[in-house]
């Protein structure tokens, strides 16, 4: 029977039907991602030069210059941005860097893993409150010592947060960036396989820490690089976190910036356009000065490397012991501002050296709570549609890689990088004047689309490696079995890689969650969510209302990601082989 | 066979080279008859998987190909992996791990076979002929290393395939059962007169197939 031939009745040369769009797909990603930022550069140089016809610019010039740096403010700006860009990124990677040489593969490392990894889930201002909440005169350390230890009985005149010098800033974003680049780091490891490289080092008589740093580093650190650049220039220009942390007077370049945007004075928009291609020019010199210092410090490590110095074990068992409090203190400041957060939205009466209030009430919540529900549904709107979008962009071009056998270029990592290493404030303005002409301005389609640009590198990262990582051979399985491409990936693939698909979209919808400059300025202030209310919420200073608010921006942020977890173990609980997986 | 003298049954290989640059991996001219068994040997890195690949018609863009392979006397070239009517065996089982031994085999039933009931009857029965009756319902992590390799060979032939590969496909199983798993698989390709191509490193397997040996460097 089988050898029954008929060739009339063989299935014809089926062409691939999808190839229409799906060979697309990589480059309507790019102008995606990268035509608002792109476009949004164009729209913020024109002004900074004069050039605005819709507020009378007509003439470049230099003017708006002028006034930026008419503003007696500007040097100590610039000063605080590239100082607290630096010593945030520096710290948080030196750190990084100890705790993964000092720990990595034991079992204190999985519990800094497992404590850190969903902080990376917080949005950065929810983060930032909790902190300020901790650390503030008024805050849960100070009662916590008072009056017994510090003899204060109200809160002391000192300016811990906010404070000139930048520190707190630096302390909020260490604890954001510190798991963010340890994730990155973890990634980098599994890829570069540093067991035996420090186990030769080891049996060469290296100590763990020096063998470490000697062996292992240097092939992590380059596939980590772009996500350190993405953290310098993001300290650099970071503006919620500068907003509840950061100093005032002057504030850092990125908010000031902010300010201009915002005020009600229009001719303040070329002033602020100008300030914005200062930030990007800062940005661009930080890099530069990194790239500097990455150089010389390859240098040093060389020399290092080749002296054969052992490292001694005696001296490396503090630098360990330091690394892991150090890791502890950042992981646990968070989670501890958060609980702050969560009993200040319950308080009723809590007065200054009080540990706890005198009763927990739900009060607020039936107060604020009616209040939350716009934002919260603009929130969650804004995060699914961007991250839907996102997710189909992503899949589509990893489809197309895959059926069509593109290779993915180093090259097109550093594209994802760009709208994570491009200040916000440089070009979110220039997206803003672009939509207008649009005719999308100040509304939610504008809002999805400024999301997007930063919630497609994040999908794409997260989902890449574990797409790519699935065995060809099952598709080789399925298609021999008469199935098609849309069918295997429908029927087989995305079922088999569901986790790591809703993780990715977990993910994104944390990432549009956490936008504060996109929403704020591409939505003309006229779409409301949880982080722009909050954040408007930080001058205020009331902290029953902000703890709602930072606690529901913090909800719809983690939601997703336990849904990611629970939704496979109830699809597939009877299904040993993806539980375990 | 009504129309054998005009079409040549079984797998062919017309002047078939696959090259990596300058290298050349495979060389091969030969037929294998429906029934029969060419067995492919060679070390590891000397090409069994390409040629299955070429076979499949998933041979990576790096390599180039020449010559024609034929099945039943349809040339493959243009044709996508689905339509091609070959049937694969790995070492790896490849069960679908989110899908039921039952959906497992309802994956490869043809859609051609219609009604519920019908599909599966289909099913219960290929379950039957390798001793798994009752195991529709089933998780295929929970089954046994044997059990695996029945269900992955029912599944490949409930797709009615014209052609078999195994690539190593007895390589994983234990002395005693892969015997068995092996004898069971070159019976019903005898039975079901499909020409089967194996690659293997391994002489046992070779020895029972008790066909020709095409040896790679």
């Amino acid at each position: 029977m089988p050898a029954d031939i008929s060739i009339a009745e063989s299935a014809p040369p089926r062409p691939a039907r999808r190839a229409r769009f799906l060979p697309w797909a990589p480059t309507l990603t790019l102008v995606v991602m990268l035509g608002p930022v792109l476009a949004g550069l164009a729209g913020t140089l024109a002004p900074a030069f004069g050039v605005m016809p819709a507020l009378g610019g007509t003439t470049p010039g230099l003017a708006p210059w002028q006034a930026l740096f008419d503003w007696p403010g500007l040097p100590r700006a610039v000063a605080l941005s590239l100082g607290v860009g630096f010593a945030a990124t520096a710290l948080s990677l030196a750190l990084v860097i100890l705790i993964c040489a000092g720990w990595a593969g034991t079992r204190p490392f999985g519990v800094i893993e497992r404590l850190l990894s969903p902080l990376l889930s917080v949005p950065h201002a929810a983060a930032a409150f909790g902190l300020a909440f901790l650390i503030a005169p008024s805050g849960w350390i100070a009662r916590a010592l008072s009056p017994w230890a510090t003899g204060w009985d109200r809160p002391p005149d000192l300016l811990i947060l906010q404070d000139p010098a930048g520190l707190s800033l630096i302390f909020g974003l260490v604890t954001k960036e510190v798991p963010f680049l340890l994730l990155m780091t973890l990634a980098a490891l599994t890829q570069t396989r540093p067991g035996p490289s420090l186990r030769i080092a080891q049996a060469l008589g290296y100590a763990r820490v020096t063998g470490w740093l000697k062996t292992v580093f240097p092939p992590v650190y380059r596939q980590i690089r772009l996500p350190v650049y993405a953290v310098l220039a993001f300290s650099m220009s970071v503006v919620d976190v500068a907003i509840i942390l950061g100093p005032n007077t002057p504030p850092t370049l990125a908010v000031q910036v902010v300010r201009w945007m915002n005020d009600p004075d229009l001719g303040l928009r070329f002033q602020a356009a100008a300030g914005a291609v200062l930030q990007l020019g800062l940005v661009l010199t930080g890099l530069a000065l990194w790239r500097l210092m990455e150089l010389a410090v390859a240098r040093i490590g060389r020399a290092w490397i080749a002296s054969g110095a052992r490292g001694r074990a005696s001296a490396e068992h503090a630098l360990r012991i330091a690394a892991l409090i150090l890791g502890a203190t950042a992981a646990l400041a968070v989670i501890a501002g958060l609980a702050c957060q969560a009993i200040w939205s319950l308080a009723g009466l809590w007065q200054f050296p009080d540990l706890l209030p005198d009763g927990l009430t739900l009060r607020n919540w039936q107060r604020f709570g009616p209040r939350l529900s716009g934002p919260a549904l603009e929130t969650g709107t804004i995060a699914a549609c961007s991250t839907c979008l996102a997710l189909l962009l992503t899949l589509a071009c990893l489809e197309a890689e895959h059926r069509h056998g593109l290779r993915p270029a180093t090259r097109a990592l550093w594209l994802l990088y760009i709208p994570l290493i491009v200040p916000q404030v440089a070009f979110l303005a220039g997206f803003q004047t672009f939509s207008i002409s649009a005719g999308i301005d100040g509304g939610r389609v504008a809002v999805i689309l400024a999301h997007l640009v930063f919630v497609l590198p994040y999908v794409f990262l997260a989902l890449a490696d574990p797409w790519r990582a699935w065995d060809r051979n099952q598709d080789t399985i399925a298609r021999a079995l008469g199935a098609g491409p849309d069918r295997v990936l429908w029927a087989v693939r995305l079922p088999m890689l569901l986790r790591p698909v809703l993780t990715a979209a977990a993910v994104g919808f944390a990432v549009s969650v956490g936008q504060y400059l996109p929403t704020l300025l591409v939505g003309a202030g006229r779409v409301p969510t949880l982080t722009t209310e909050a954040v408007a919420l930080a001058s205020g200073g009331d902290r029953r209302v902000i703890g709602v608010y930072a606690l529901a921006q913090m909800a719809a942020a983690f939601a997703p990601f336990a849904l990611a977890v629970l939704l496979p173990r109830l699809l597939w609980r009877n299904r040993k082989g993806l539980l375990d997986g | 066979m009504a129309d054998g003298n005009t079409i040549r049954p079984g797998l062919r290989f017309e002047k078939l080279t696959i090259s990596l640059g300058q290298t050349r991996l495979i060389s091969l001219d030969c037929t294998i008859a429906p029934g029969e068994v060419l067995t492919v040997m060679g070390p590891s890195g000397s090409g069994k998987s390409t040629l299955l690949a070429a076979i499949t018609g998933t041979l990576d863009p790096a390599f180039t190909m020449t010559g024609r392979i034929r099945l039943d006397g349809r040339d493959l070239s243009d044709l996508p992996t689905e339509a091609r009517q070959i049937g694969i065996l790995f070492q790896d089982e490849y069960l679908f791990p989110h899908l039921s031994v039952g959906a497992n085999l309802a994956f490869g039933l043809k859609p051609s076979l219609r009604g519920r009931a019908e599909r599966r009857a289909r099913i219960e029965a290929a379950l039957a002929e390798v001793g798994l009756a009752g195991f529709a319902d089933r998780d295929p992590a929970t089954l046994s290393g044997g059990q695996r390799a029945r269900v992955a060979l029912q599944r490949m032939l409930l797709s009615e395939p014209r052609a078999l590969l195994l690539d190593e496909a007895f390589s994983k199983l234990d002395t005693g059962l892969r015997a068995q798993i092996r004898a069971l698989v070159f019976e019903t390709a005898r039975n079901r007169a499909l020409p089967v191509l194996q690659v293997t490193h391994d002489h046992s397997d070779a020895e029972a197939a008790a066909g020709e040996i095409h040896a790679l460097a």
